[in-house]
């Protein structure tokens, strides 16, 4: 079990005589991914900002790695604070500063490097987050994505262990969410940060989160594994969870889990219990590999051409879904493993020439590496039978994983 | 003391009833009124002396620099146009007040006088505060609403220090010189009407520059001048930093009311302390 990180203990606040948070207990664990939802109004941001040290509790006490922040010296205090680093929901750059200027603040204004070691250190930090184009443009001059990427480069610019996101994909397209996301976890499994994460976007973010904490009418109602939630009695669940998550994926246009365990249960049901069908789990080889080649955007799109050609080729024989950020799930009720092997060539065939090759100008133009790479469409088959787990089937075919289609790609102009 | 008889019972405090009787409201007006401004008057010097800590920390001469071109190089033009004007109708005023009792010979000292030590201050002081000190209000209320603050504060980065104590430096650096730029134009203007459109003799102007002219009048000009700058600049920056507690008006509406308001209230404070400090220096 990872060390517990931040903790909160009874933590209330008002503003004025409006409550928002009333008797608040939570754990943040280290290098985990938590994301906090709920509401719009519940007090999600104030809760993040009593963190980061924005406000302070009314009530109650808020330790980091045990010992409360209201027992800490000064310099205990501002080791703490160093520690964190906030990405704003609007970013929050100074409009006034250049890319290369907004990133190198916090280093200039805290630390006393020489303008060479900052320089070299911002660049670096630059390449990394693809923005090499750029350094001397002012945030207005760049994208939504773009500025994300610039707000989270100057987060990171401190080498972080806590990195909290207010509403990271707010106002985003699902490929630009999905890409800041993606984004998200990679750096977070890059740079081994812990990530605390503010966000509506079901069930994206669930495949990025190794916990889910839930803040409603004024407390914390869960906190733990996604899967778990979906099993929570509350009215929240009903209201909320099942409203945003709706019955489509909005990236790639599957049934969302809920669809499509709806639509699993039905058929099973249709079937004699002993009769099998068939499972075939579709995946992208080193998905952050081709992400860090090609681009969270490009990437995204990927997942997304790939989601549809699924969609579009097996929604008359079957129901798919997608189960994790680079994989989704088929399932044939009407057909035996025996019976799928032609049926999948034809959909890679298919798939290799409208899906991979019309998804080439995107990920050349975005290609960062002169050195090429190679996309691999994997495929697993199983047998499923309704006695079975799904995931377990899902497990078994994920083993027996097959190449199906594959495109190396290069930079434009080589 | 209470009384429970009951032609003085709606003096009667309830005891459920935290609103004070309607006899006493006037006074519990005022006195709410007066706490307000003694909490404010505590807040903003608690700023100032903060901000003005902080121009001798380090890094602070670049920014500081930066600020002496927006606040100072930035208004030369404004105030050399307001000088020439300001002088030229003064000259204008006075020769024709003078003409009649025969003494246009002392033309340069009051035109010069006037100016050095209470016209070159004040409106420079109120040129300043429209044209940089407003843009200083909004400028600081943009980055509080777009939370630009919030993130300096996320990377431990003191914003007081960052974006305030450079203006307040800057703003010391500046109004000094302005108004030793307003003076010596407002005293050309002056001679350009009263020695070349009213035909006074040009070395008169001149000698009543130089012999009335003391050096405690330069001086007080500027003492004033330092005050001046202490009070737009920290009324600027304040009303721009707390932009978003105001109850009247939140986000865009917010900035411009605050601007609006650190105008205003720059003007009026530079008027009263102009009075204030003339006793004194007088």
């Amino acid at each position: 079990m990872p060390e517990k990180f931040i903790e909160f203990r009874g933590i209330s606040k008002s503003f004025g005589s409006r409550q928002i948070l009333n008797k608040v207990d939570l754990d943040i664990y280290e290098g985990q991914t938590t994301t906090i939802i709920g509401k719009s109004g519940t007090g999600k941001s104030v809760l993040l900002k009593h963190i980061i040290g924005l406000l302070s509790p009314d009530e109650g006490t808020i330790s980091f790695k045990g010992k409360p922040l209201n027992e800490m010296n000064k310099k205990e205090l501002s080791d703490y604070r160093s520690r964190l680093s906030f990405c704003f929901q609007n970013n929050a750059l100074f409009d006034s500063l250049t890319v290369f200027e907004n990133i190198a603040l916090p280093l200039r204004k805290t630390t006393r490097l020489s303008k060479k070691k900052v320089a070299e250190l911002v660049h670096s930090r630059i390449d990394q987050m693809e923005l090499s184009d750029v350094p001397d443009k002012y945030p207005a001059d760049l994208s939504g994505g773009m500025q994300k990427r610039v707000a989270l480069a100057r987060a990171l610019i401190t080498d972080p262990q806590i990195v909290l996101f207010d509403e990271p994909t707010t106002g985003q397209d699902p490929i630009r969410k999905n890409a800041i996301l993606s984004m998200i976890a990679q750096y977070q499994k890059k740079f081994g940060f812990t990530t605390i994460l503010i966000s509506h976007e079901l069930p994206d973010v669930f495949f990025i989160s190794d916990r889910i904490l839930v803040l409603y009418d004024k407390n914390i109602i869960f906190q733990g594994d996604y899967r778990n939630l979906q099993d929570l009695k509350h009215p929240f669940v009903d209201e909320f969870i099942k409203s945003l998550e709706g019955v489509q994926d909005e990236l790639t246009g599957l049934h969302s889990r809920k669809g499509f365990e709806n639509q699993y249960n039905k058929a099973i049901t249709r079937k004699e219990a002993e009769n099998g069908f068939a499972v075939i789990v579709f995946s992208v080889e080193n998905m952050a590999g081709f992400t860090e080649y090609a681009g969270h955007t490009a990437a995204q799109h990927f997942i997304h051409s790939l989601g549809s050609h699924i969609n579009m080729y097996f929604s008359d024989k079957g129901i798919s879904n997608r189960f994790s950020r680079d994989q989704f799930m088929t399932m044939l009720p009407t057909t035996r493993v025996s019976q799928t092997g032609p049926m999948l060539e034809d959909f890679a065939s298919r798939f290799k020439i409208n899906g991979l090759e019309a998804e080439l100008d995107i990920t050349r133009t975005q290609a960062q590496s002169a050195t090429g790479y190679t996309l691999r469409v994997m495929a697993g088959l199983a047998e499923g039978t309704p006695s079975e787990e799904i995931e377990k089937t899902a497990e078994r075919a994920l083993k027996d994983g097959q190449v199906i289609a594959e495109i190396f790609i290069e930079k434009r102009g080589q | 003391m209470a009384t429970t008889s009951p032609e003085h019972a709606d003096l009667t405090p309830d005891k459920n009833d935290s609103s004070p009787p309607l006899l006493l409201l006037p006074f519990a007006l005022l006195g709410e009124k007066f706490l307000h401004v003694i909490n404010n008057l505590g807040a903003i010097s608690i700023f100032f002396a903060k901000s003005f800590a902080g121009i001798f920390t380090r890094d602070q001469f670049s920014a500081t620099v930066q600020q002496v071109y927006y606040i100072g190089a930035k208004s030369v033009n404004i105030v050399i146009l307001v000088a020439l004007f300001v002088g030229m109708v003064i000259a204008l005023q006075m020769y024709h007040v003078l003409v009649d009792y025969g003494s246009v010979g002392v033309l340069g000292s009051a035109v010069s006088l006037s100016l050095i030590r209470e016209m070159g201050p004040v409106l420079t002081a109120i040129m300043i505060t429209a044209r940089a000190g407003s843009a200083m209000t909004a400028e600081i209320g943009i980055q509080r609403i777009s939370e630009q603050i919030d993130a300096l504060e996320t990377m431990r980065i003191n914003p007081l220090l960052y974006l305030v104590s450079p203006r307040i430096a800057a703003a010391i650096i500046s109004f000094p010189l302005l108004t030793t730029f307003f003076d010596l134009v407002g005293i050309i203007g002056g001679y350009f009407t009263g020695v070349i459109l009213m035909g006074v003799n040009g070395g008169a102007y001149t000698n009543g520059v130089i012999s009335s002219v003391k050096m405690d009048d330069i001086t007080g000009g500027l003492i004033k001048a330092v005050v001046f700058a202490v009070l737009v600049a920290t009324i600027c920056c304040y009303q721009g930093f707390f932009t978003h507690m105001r109850a009247d008006g939140r986000g865009a509406k917010g900035v411009s009311l605050s601007t609006t308001s650190a105008v205003v209230a720059s003007c009026v404070l530079i008027l009263v302390s102009d009075y204030i400090l003339s006793t004194f220096l007088l």
